[in-house]
């Protein structure tokens, strides 16, 4: 059976919804991008705690009328182009809060 | 067209305040000679307040937060509020002289995701950055600072406002932040007092200066294009938006004052009684500033410079009319081109009258009138036979 994969906003970066879409900036301002409104809803939606898959169902497919194996594959994809700009975190476990663990670490 | 820009386009199309300047106090641990600050706390907004405003900014669109003051390390709770701003994923960029900064801190505002961090330096030698600052040993602990902070790979920006009193240091300030790894900007407007005070204005640099420092191709790059000759307003220029203040970026005190910029004290409201957006959507004020293009402004429509200038509305509003010139943008038109806006020309012939009128007039009691800087509260300081000693 395939592994569930979990997703996490990065706390590096800036976003901000503009309109449709989102504005992104990597840390310290090196890139600039713009999610479209699929990238946005998975954004949004990345908590960490939620599957992607269970994202997917709940609020790709009944927001984009896309079938979900389909869904699945392209939200995989794009997930991982994400975590590939430092944007989005991925693991095959539920990710805990990313902002106390930045702070944590330089109390080490 | 840069990405940024293309979100900044959007944010106007979209009414929304795409960046925010806030200061969070006006205290300073420098005494800076040309600062326009009133550095007496007079009831900054506190912890919850400004965590609250922070709240509304990120509803109603914010995304490049600057955080200034004063100075801002002076605040006990400032990485509670840092915190809380990177939580709500503004992009941060900060403003500060430095000072404050040790390693933990700087390593705190890496693992914060800071954008990037201002740091005030006028001079590459402590004389005379201390001279300005009136601390001693500044100039040492903010070069150290800048350097904690690049080894956490942050970038730095050294800004230098440039005046009589560091004028001959740009160059060796600009080869210290390339020998740093900062990045240097240097600004040649010393801005009055937020109050309306102008004898902080002395401090600019004068006119030939000016031409030399726009003639330098190390910091203006390319010199021909800078000091090309001024180009009057054509059709689109007229319809243009005189800056972004108040149209995508505002500014807001630590007391809540709202103005649409921090160099343009018109106060549009206050975020202790009102909305953030609520000011931001409905404020008269502020849209009156907004309806204003090139072609309203009866001077500046028809100066050869119009199409050129780069006219700041928050210096012409504390000359007296945000319709009208700002004479120290004039005065860089004139030191890039060479060519003087009418309004700088009535401008001398004013002083050159009041020169005049100055040597006629026979030795009065009342002379004391000459010394604007000597306010009643001084005077009383000062006590009766001081005064005395100035009038005789
Ligand atoms: S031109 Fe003046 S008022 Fe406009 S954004 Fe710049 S400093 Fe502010
Ligand atoms: S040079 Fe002066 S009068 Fe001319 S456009 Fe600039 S600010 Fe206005």
């Amino acid at each position: 059976m395939k592994k569930k994969l979990y997703v996490a906003r990065s706390p590096r970066i800036a976003a901000r919804k503009l309109g449709e879409e989102t504005l992104v900036m990597s840390a310290q301002g090196s890139t600039l991008f713009t999610l479209n409104p699929t990238a946005t809803v998975l954004w949004q939606a990345a908590d960490g705690i939620t599957a992607l898959d269970a994202i997917v169902e709940r609020h790709i497919c009944s927001e984009f009328e896309v079938e979900a194996e389909q869904a699945i594959r392209d939200a995989e994809a794009l997930a991982e182009d994400l975590a590939r700009h430092g944007i989005l975190l991925i693991s095959e476990k539920p990710i805990s809060s990313t902002r106390n663990l930045t702070v944590q670490e330089q109390y080490r | 067209m840069s990405l940024m820009h293309e979100m900044g386009e959007r944010a106007l199309r979209l009414g929304v305040p795409f960046s925010v300047h806030l200061d969070l106090t006006y205290r300073c641990n420098e005494q800076c000679v040309h600062c326009y600050l009133d550095h007496d706390d007079h009831g900054e907004m506190t912890t919850a307040e400004i965590k609250h405003l922070l709240k509304e900014m990120a509803d109603s669109g914010v995304f490049i937060l600057t955080l200034s003051g004063g100075e801002i390390f002076l605040r006990k709770d400032f990485f509670e509020i840092l915190e809380y701003a990177r939580d709500l994923t503004f992009c941060i960029k900060l403003k500060t002289n430095a000072v404050l900064i040790r390693e933990a801190q700087a390593a705190r505002l890496r693992d914060l995701g800071v954008q990037s961090i201002q740091v005030s330096i006028y001079s590459h030698r402590p004389e005379v950055h201390d001279a300005i600052t009136k601390v001693p040993g500044s100039l040492k602990r903010s070069l150290k600072a800048i350097r904690f902070l690049k080894s956490q790979g942050l970038r730095v920006v050294m800004a230098n406002v440039l005046m009589t009193e560091n004028m001959h240091d740009y160059r060796g300030t600009q080869a210290l932040a390339n020998e740093i790894g900062a990045e240097y900007t240097m600004d040649p407007t010393v801005t009055p007092m937020m109050d309306g005070g102008r004898t902080v204005l002395e401090l600019n640099v004068g006119e030939s200066d000016l031409r030399n420092v726009f003639r330098d191709e190390n910091l203006i790059g390319n010199v021909d294009e800078f000091c090309a000759p001024p180009r009057a307003a054509n059709e689109d220029d007229l319809n243009s938006l005189p800056c972004s203040a108040g149209h995508t970026s505002c500014y807001v005190s630590p007391y809540g004052e709202f103005y649409p910029c921090v160099q343009f004290p018109l106060s549009c409201g206050n975020v202790r009684e009102q909305r953030f957006i609520d000011i931001w959507r409905h404020s008269e004020r502020l849209k009156e500033v907004r309806s204003i293009r090139l072609r309203d402004l009866s001077s500046c429509s028809k100066c050869a410079h119009g199409g050129s200038c780069t006219r700041c509305p928050g210096l012409a509003f504390m000359e007296g009319n945000m319709r009208g010139p700002s004479t120290q943008d004039c005065e860089k038109s004139f030191a890039r081109t060479g060519i003087p806006s009418l309004n700088l020309l009535s401008k001398k012939q004013e002083q050159d009258k009041d020169k005049d009128k100055d040597q006629d007039s026979p030795p009065r009691l009342v002379q004391i009138q000459l010394v604007p800087a000597i306010t009643g509260r001084r005077l009383a300081e000062m006590g009766g036979g001081a005064v005395s000693a100035i009038a005789s």
